[in-house]
């Protein structure tokens, strides 16, 4: 009983250190509907800015709260002109473009963190005052700890009173509920999502110098923060401040007596109580469905048939392609290979999100049960690479059937994460469960047999599979069924009322999806000759956001020059220089600045501004 | 000055090769190297400086075989399948005579999978699965560093003299907390059959919840705990713990802990008394470490940390075994880097022809607090060559190579 208390405590305070970070995430997009991808990195930045402010000052309380509200102070004004300068060009861009921007500066945080404070784990020496604990239950408990149950409810109440109780929380309420609406009442926008952004930027650096008592300012600390923060405003409800709180409340309990009970379910644990969430309840916690103010759908261009000169321009990059093995070296081939594998995976998360209208933050899931199914059917069943590619088609297939009816109830970001969570089981189970899938060590040894071992005649399949396989996508696009999906995307009263079933023809597109991205991952498990828990990993499953909103969403020839442009920077960048992270980062944000409909739909409109003029 | 360092690193690097001919304007021997230098770099940045240090010496005292080292690095992002591709770059493009690197385990076994497909040596550095040598072990893979395993056998020596019966264990949740966790068990259970583990604590690697963790061994309220976490992990478990009174009247042995790239952050904070294995650099005092760490504060104006002499003595070794198979065809490699000695900051060392593991070991010691600071004290130096199973059950381990 004791116990069950003392670790009740516990699990009180990590949700106050959970809803710390997570709280300025909500506000952000409650207000601006941006996924700001990099709230993880402003956070990571607060701890940094925090250690080289505390270090310097005198160890008494007043002097370190001081310092973390300095920190909190300098993470907001980074907030700020990381609204000012990257996200303000892109506010008109298409659903989730945004995140793309977000995701060029987590690169860009990542290599100038590591410059200026350098790789070690920088931690902060803790004064007397920092260690001294409390006799609760018999046992020793933090006063630190306590210190931080607290802290979680106060900033709760001092953002619920500054929303509802000033005049500037009026107007964010007001933008947060109908954006338009508030413009048209002449409510300065730019003024107000700056400010919106310094809180958020503001709270996330509170919360990483308030954990530096805890833990060590680290260079891996974004990612789990950002990941973390998205499971709990998700399953609070998106821009619910109250709904954060609890689903922070229901994460850290869940996390300090799951452990007790089943210690080895810690990877999925959360990911698992968010999808039973977004099951009983779509729109969180205590979110509401959008209003209608709040559903900026704008009419989506209709895709066509491309026009003959982009035909022709098509069919010389195939024969190019076929004809590289004469003249490329083995590397570029490598290269190639990929890319040919990059442009099948993003265009199956392409007819998710263009057509479907269902944005996917787990793709890699598709990949990494069709590379595991690939892999198993060699090692287990010494199936032969094309048997092995068989079931890297039907495994996944099967799955984003059995899976897709949950997913398809639900919309936007809360699907998105329902896909992250999926993704994030699946790859739970192959970096755990040892024995079938040889856990983080993954399979080795899978490298094609017979005629396919010599390189060119790889890469000649690769390119036969993956563009064929896409070309199977866009027929399917194109076909009635297409349009039916895309008549659910825009309208689905209207879908319904001509007697189109929205459900079904949406659980057949993630099938459909899932199956290819499967066959894309089965392709890479023997280009690669191994199987990794990576290729489900997180990173994946942004690699392919990446390229079709690098690509373009609007076009069908968008994530086709995604998966190009982005697998060759990726790959000659790291090539070329240490600094790598930098530069790609800088190349999307520009590329975001430059084309905030994607290459392909940018190169659409100069095309069409010179036909229809 | 100028001329005695010479000299010096002169008869160290000879010592290291001992086939070296002097001669000028041939082919420089090239390492084609990769390593986690964006995702690790607290452990890749000193690594990099390591053998940066040794390929200058080794050239300055005449190169192998009378021909330089050339070392071609790659950053592998800590993925596998890029390290991959960076592998056949290196084989294709830079025309490498071998490949080497390597920090994460599931990087060394998909590098080393890779050249065995190709026919090429691999000497692989940092990473620490058995299955390296073992069970994916290959005649093209040479092994550097003291396996989980080795590392866990020389931690188990220690903690089997302790009275303790009842342990809990604490380790990341995937391959290595996992293998280091079952090896332990196992060879104590062997040494000491009156003892018993009543708990076990997985968190997510990089994720640990430290207070409700540090809670949860405490209820089983063992006499002694394994710990398998480090980094960031470590820094917030040992925190905890500390407030929390876990270690208190507890022993503790705990793996790599004492390696300066862990041991450093914990600062006045690093418990007393636990059994680590690591790398007490200022106080190892043999001629082989403090030419070393002079060497290498003068270039670096800093320490070394455990990754440098992880990179140092990957040069060495592969300048030993480069110059023991007397040229640089692959299968003559691949024979004759077996049984190559070579010298490193711990002492000489040699790869074993039945695993081609390494005999480098590591120091175990227990930690204490000196002027702020943790570090190891009443060390010894475990040499790897006598922590490894018999022969004949390593055979039974290594299917694939024989």
């Amino acid at each position: 009983m004791d116990f069950l208390a003392v670790q009740f405590l516990t699990g009180l305070a990590s949700a106050s250190s959970l809803f710390l970070v997570a709280a300025g995430l909500t506000v952000i997009f409650g207000v601006t509907r941006v996924v700001n991808f990099a709230h993880g990195s402003l956070f990571m930045l607060g701890a940094y800015i925090g250690w080289s402010i505390l270090t310097r000052l005198p160890r008494e309380p007043g002097w370190f709260a001081l310092g973390v509200l300095g920190a909190a102070g300098a993470t907001a004004l980074l907030g700020v002109m990381l609204e000012a300068i990257v996200l303000r060009r892109v506010y008109r861009a298409p659903e989730l473009f945004q995140l793309l921007a977000t995701f060029g500066v987590v690169l860009m945080v990542q290599d100038a963190t590591l410059a200026v404070w350098g790789p070690n784990d920088l931690s902060l020496a803790r004064p007397a005052w920092l260690r001294a604990s409390v006799a609760i239950a018999g046992q020793r408990f933090p006063a630190y700890d306590l210190f931080l149950i607290g802290i979680g409810p106060l900033v709760l109440l001092a953002l619920w009173l500054l929303l509802h109780r000033t005049r500037w929380g009026v107007l964010v309420r007001a933008a947060t509920q109908d954006r338009e609406m508030t413009a048209a009442l002449g409510v300065d926008q730019r003024l107000l999502f700056s400010a919106v952004f310094a809180l958020g930027a503001g709270l996330a650096g509170f919360g990483g110098a308030l954990s530096l008592p805890d833990q060590s300012a680290n260079l891996q600390m974004d990612l789990s923060a950002v990941v973390e923060a998205f499971v709990i405003v998700v399953i609070g409800g998106l821009g619910s401040l109250p709904g954060a709180y609890l689903a922070s409340l229901l994460i850290g309990l869940l996390q300090a007596f799951g452990i007790v009970f089943v210690p080895r379910a810690t990877l999925v644990l959360v990911f698992v109580a968010m999808a039973a969430v977004l099951l009983i309840r779509p729109n969180g916690l205590l979110g509401r469905p959008l209003a209608p103010g709040q559903i900026t759908q704008e009419i989506r261009p209709v895709i066509r048939a491309a026009p003959t000169t982009l035909k022709w321009l098509g069919l010389a990059c195939l024969v190019l392609a076929i004809v590289a093995p004469f003249f490329a070296g083995p590397f570029l081939l490598s290269v190639l290979t990929e890319c040919t594998i990059a442009i099948l995976f993003a265009a199956s998360l392409h007819v998710m999100m263009g057509p479907g209208g269902m944005p996917s933050f787990g793709h890699a899931a598709w990949f990494g049960l069709g590379a595991y199914a690939a892999a198993l059917a060699v090692e287990r069943g010494g199936a032969s690479t094309m048997v092995a590619l068989l079931a890297a088609v039907l495994v996944p297939g099967i799955f984003a059937i059995v899976f897709g009816w949950f997913v398809v109830r639900l919309a936007g970001v809360y699907l998105a994460m329902l896909t992250l969570a999926f993704a994030q089981v699946v790859w739970a189970i192959a970096f755990q469960w040892d024995a079938l899938t040889g856990g983080d060590n993954g399979i080795l040894g899978l490298w094609p047999g017979g005629w396919l071992r010599s390189a060119p005649a790889f890469y000649w399949l690769t390119l036969a599979i993956c563009v064929g396989g896409a070309l199977v996508l866009r027929r399917a696009m194109m076909a009635p069924f297409g349009y039916a999906l895309r008549a659910t995307r825009d309208s689905t009263r209207r879908a319904q009322a001509i007697g189109l079933d929205p459900r079904s023809l949406r659980a057949a597109a993630f099938a459909l999806a899932g199956a290819a991205a499967g066959l894309a991952g089965g392709v890479f498990a023997f280009a690669k000759g191994s199987v990794f828990p990576g290729y489900a990993g997180i990173g994946r499953s942004v690699d392919a956001l990446v390229m079709v909103l690098l690509g373009g969403v609007d076009t069908m020839a968008g994530p086709i020059v995604g998966a190009l442009a982005y697998t060759g920077l990726y790959d000659v960048l790291l090539l070329a220089t240490s600094q790598w992270r930098f530069i790609l980062g800088l190349a999307i944000i520009l590329l975001v600045m430059a084309f905030p409909e994607g290459i392909a739909g940018a190169t659409r409109r100069f095309w069409l501004r010179g036909r229809e003029a | 000055m100028n001329l005695t360092r010479r000299v010096l690193l002169t008869g160290t690097a000879a010592l290291a090769a001992p086939a070296i001919v002097r001669a000028q304007g041939t082919r420089p021997i090239r390492i084609g190297e990769i390593n986690s230098y964006t995702a690790i770099p607290s452990f890749t940045l000193p690594y990099r400086n390591g053998w940066k240090l040794a390929v200058e010496q080794v050239n300055a005292a005449g190169g192998v075989l009378g021909r330089p080292l050339e070392v071609i690095s790659r950053d592998d992002a800590g993925k596998p399948q890029d390290a991959v591709r960076l592998a056949g770059e290196l084989l294709d493009e830079q025309k490498v005579d071998l490949l080497a690197g390597g920090f994460l385990s599931n990087v060394g076994l998909a590098v080393s999978d890779f050249a065995l497909q190709r026919k090429k040596l691999f000497v692989a550095s940092e990473p620490l699965a058995d299955a390296l040598v073992w069970e994916k072990g290959n005649r093209y893979c040479y092994r550097l560093r003291p396996s989980t395993y080795m590392q866990a056998a020389m931690l188990v020596e220690e903690a089997a003299k302790l009275p303790a019966k009842k342990w809990v264990s604490v380790a990341p949740n995937y391959e290595y907390g996992q293998s280091a966790v079952k090896w332990f068990k196992q060879l104590l259970s062997a040494k000491r059959p009156d003892v018993r583990f009543v708990a076990e604590q997985w968190p997510a690697l990089g994720k640990i919840d430290a207070g409700a963790t540090v809670a949860a061994l405490a209820r089983a309220e063992p006499e002694a705990i394994l710990n398998i976490t480090f980094g960031p992990d470590l820094t917030n478990f040992v925190r905890q713990g500390n407030t929390r009174g876990l270690f208190e009247k507890r022993a503790v042995v705990s793996m790599l802990t004492g390696e300066p790239e862990y041991l450093e952050p914990l600062g006045d904070e690093t418990p007393e008394g636990w059994i680590v294995t690591g790398y007490p650099w200022a106080q190892v005092d043999t001629p082989a470490n403090q030419e070393f760490v002079s060497a290498y504060q003068e270039k670096f104006k800093t320490h070394p940390m455990m990754g440098s002499v992880v990179g140092f003595a990957m040069i060495r070794a592969i300048a030993a075994g480069v110059a023991k198979s007397g040229n640089t065809d692959t299968e003559h490699m691949a024979d004759g880097f077996a049984g190559a000695v070579f010298d490193t900051p711990f002492g000489r060392a040699a790869f074993r022809a039945i695993d081609h593991q390494s005999t480098l070991g590591t120091f175990i010691g227990k930690t204490v607090l000196k002027d702020g600071r943790g570090v190891m004290a009443d060390w010894h130096y475990d040499d790897g060559g006598k922590f490894l199973p018999p022969d004949a059950e390593v055979r039974k381990m290594r299917p694939a190579a024989g």
